[in-house]
């Protein structure tokens, strides 16, 4: 779809002065979900930040249908809801719109279960890498050594789950990451998956200014950067075939990527890193690299 | 209307299949579990048509039954013990956003220990949570009280879920001859669910359960609050209609008096083992004592108006109790003694916790005991509950 027909759909996904902080990641994605996905799309929001951006009633801040769910529900509640939907023969395609502590912690096994059983059902998970709506503390899926208020002085020093590899390894028929700052690859990627009926996934990378600790206007900015340091990479798995995007694709050659701490020092949770804290995360981004490029060469159709 | 001999858990399979419902879901755990199975059973063979779903957890059983009612979809679910706690949040949720549901919790109690055997602690988990709880006694009941529990929880004038609790193995594991009225009589009563209070479907921009002033929080409490009351006159008219409509017999609404009123004293109770209790009753009767139960077979609403009527002209009222409040008196014991303590003393004695067999010779000295005190003068006002633990040497106070 083309950044003119997603400017000139009538559904906007979000509306104007919805309670989101200024250059919110999640406003800019569901801008393109409700676009993509217009008048088929229903959403399932477990608790989070778009519980508190999609309005406080008598308002709405977003102009599609929401049942509004408990934190490690929603997988499940989508499957119910799709399955009533085919019952009385409506079309409709059910969104879990979350963010990483729902669908990567608290909600796993949720998430897992609805995959497993193959539930024709999209989640969308909006990470912007950790529990930004309870004040940023770490998450499954928070970066290496990020600073959150749980990891206030030396920041993460847990393991960092790969949720989208972990979704490919429920050998469900589509997973895909995206990004907000490429709008028309994720929207090709959710018309794809509107294509597709099952379980299908996509994990978007949404960096959050107050939680990341960058310039509000910075969002877009800081979520190339991740792709052009090769610290976030943008593939898609769908009919057994595995590829790293075109967006993503140079940085397969690490000399082609830019240098991390051009991406890191943007933002404040990462002020406290020595140089040889950013080689050791530059290592765990080319391990990622080399993994994926692995999966590529396995799952080539 | 057919006859069959059913255990409970099959009945209330058979009761799920003439409801017509369109999602099942449910997550196994002794003794729920036949339920479940037979459901799976029925689907399959293509006896009901109804999407069986298979679930990691239980609280993705009861997300995932909600999420298909609020589809629109007629959706049951059924669970036990510590499967009905870990569903603890959604119950809440499921309840406040007022979309008719039925669940079946065959009792089992809460461990450590681990244990199989039923008491009420897990069904009462869920008293202040805006589900209307009913208790069955018998295997028909449990079959009766699931069909009803449809017609109830979807009722436009009260849009609240509803749970069957059925003990377990006393009833669930139990076979008794069944009256079952026929698919099509039932189809006429329980036409297919309306989809109330909302359906959400693609086109329409409408959310459920977002953020709001605190005031709609109390509002909506309130409302919920409301349709509970009325849910009391459409539990007795229901409980009238389909007795008159199948040729079924009619309990009593929310109790069933068994010499209740008008006795001196009056036990109240509830669950299975109210067959064993009546039998103690009548047997004391027989010796010369005025004595009734009353069984208390809605838990919520709770019907403090019968109690308050039975207890009218009574003496003393005795409470068994299968499940206690630590740090205060057994649940049920509370609950009595808060609508008519004020005007009778209220006995309460727990007994059969974590399953003790607690028979009728063991009712019979029970209630034996209580009629004795109170002629002694040793009743009055308010005591502290009685555990009735014959190993060790029959009451500890
Ligand atoms: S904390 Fe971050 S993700 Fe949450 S609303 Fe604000 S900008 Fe958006």
């Amino acid at each position: 779809m083309s950044l003119q027909r997603l400017a000139l759909s009538r559904i906007r996904g979000t509306l104007p002065g919805n309670p989101a902080c200024m250059g919110c990641p999640h406003n800019i994605g569901l801008k393109i979900v409700g676009r993509v996905l217009g008048e088929r799309a229903v959403l399932v929001i477990p608790a989070g930040c778009s519980t508190i951006i999609s309005g406080f009633w008598p308002r709405e801040g977003f102009d599609l249908p929401i049942l509004h769910v408990p934190f490690a529900s929603a997988p499940a509640v989508a499957a119910g809801l799709r399955a009533s939907h085919e019952a009385s023969g409506v079309d409709s395609i059910v969104v879990v719109w979350s963010g990483d502590g729902a669908a990567a912690d608290i909600g796993f096994a949720t998430l897992s279960g609805a995959a497993v059983r193959n539930d024709d059902i999209l989640v969308i998970v909006s990470d912007n890498e950790a529990y930004m709506n309870t004040g940023i503390q770490a998450s499954g899926t928070t970066m290496w050594r990020a600073l959150t208020t749980t990891t206030p002085v030396m920041g993460k020093t847990e393991e960092r789950k790969d949720l989208a590899l972990l979704m490919l390894m429920h050998r469900v028929p589509y997973v895909a990451t995206a990004s907000i700052a490429y709008p028309t690859d994720f929207a090709a990627k959710l018309e794809k998956a509107a294509s597709i009926r099952g379980f299908r996934f996509i994990h978007l990378h949404s960096p959050c200014p107050p939680g990341w600790r960058f310039d509000s206007d910075k969002t877009v900015y800081v979520a190339k950067l991740a792709i052009e340091t090769g610290a976030w990479i943008l593939w898609e798995y769908s009919g057994g075939k595995l590829s790293i995007n075109p967006v993503s694709r140079p940085y397969a050659d690490k000399a082609k990527r830019k240098p991390l701490a051009e991406y890191l020092k943007l933002q404040g949770r990462f002020a406290h890193l020595r140089e040889e804290d950013i080689k050791a995360i530059e290592e765990k981004i080319e391990a990622n690299w080399r993994l994926l490029k692995e999966l590529e060469r396995i799952y080539s159709g | 209307m057919a006859r069959r001999v059913l255990m409970g858990n099959t009945a209330v399979a058979e009761a799920v299949r003439l409801a017509g419902v369109q999602v099942v879901t449910a997550y196994p755990i002794t003794p729920q579990t036949v339920i479940v199975e037979r459901i799976a059973e029925m689907v399959e063979r293509g006896e009901l048509k109804a999407r069986y779903i298979r679930v990691e957890s239980e609280h993705s059983a009861l997300a995932l039954v909600y999420g298909a009612a609020a589809g629109g979809a007629r959706a049951f679910t059924a669970t036990s013990s510590h499967g009905l706690l870990y569903m603890y949040e959604m119950l809440w949720w499921v309840a406040g956003s007022r979309l008719p549901i039925v669940m079946a919790v065959v009792t089992r109690s809460i461990g450590p220990p681990w244990g199989l055997h039923s008491d009420h602690h897990d069904a009462l988990t869920v008293r202040d949570t805006g589900w209307i709880i009913g208790f069955a006694s018998s295997v028909q009941e449990a079959f009766d009280m699931t069909l009803q529990a449809f017609k109830i929880s979807e009722d436009r004038r009260v849009m609240l879920p509803a749970m069957v609790a059925l003990e377990g193995f006393t009833l669930s594991h139990t076979a008794e001859p069944v009256e079952m009225p026929d698919e099509k009589s039932v189809s006429e009563w329980l036409p297919p669910r309306e989809p109330l209070p909302f359906k959400i479907e693609p086109g329409k921009a409408f959310a459920v359960g977002n953020t709001g002033p605190d005031e709609v929080t109390m509002e909506l409490k309130w409302l919920a609050w409301r349709a509970m009351e009325r849910s009391r006159f459409v539990i007795r008219e229901t409980d009238l209609e389909y007795a008159k409509r199948f040729g079924l017999r009619s309990y009593g609404g929310l109790v069933e008096d068994v010499y209740a009123k008008g006795s001196d004293y009056v036990v109240v109770a509830m669950g299975a083992w109210c067959g064993d209790l009546k039998e103690a009753v009548e047997k004391l009767r027989g010796e010369g004592y005025r004595v009734g139960l009353l069984r208390i077979r809605y838990f919520r609403p709770f019907p403090w108006e019968e109690l308050r009527e039975v207890s009218q002209n009574a003496k003393a009222v005795l409470v068994i109790d299968r499940a206690v409040s630590i740090g205060h008196r057994g649940i049920l014991g509370l609950e009595v003694s808060s609508a008519i303590g004020d005007r009778v003393p209220v006995k309460n004695v727990i007994a059969g916790i974590g399953g003790v067999d607690t028979g009728p010779e063991d009712f019979y000295s029970i209630v034996k005991t209580f009629i004795e005190e109170y002629e002694s003068g040793s009743i009055e006002g308010w005591s502290i509950p009685e555990w009735y633990m014959p190993w060790m040497g029959v009451v500890s106070k």
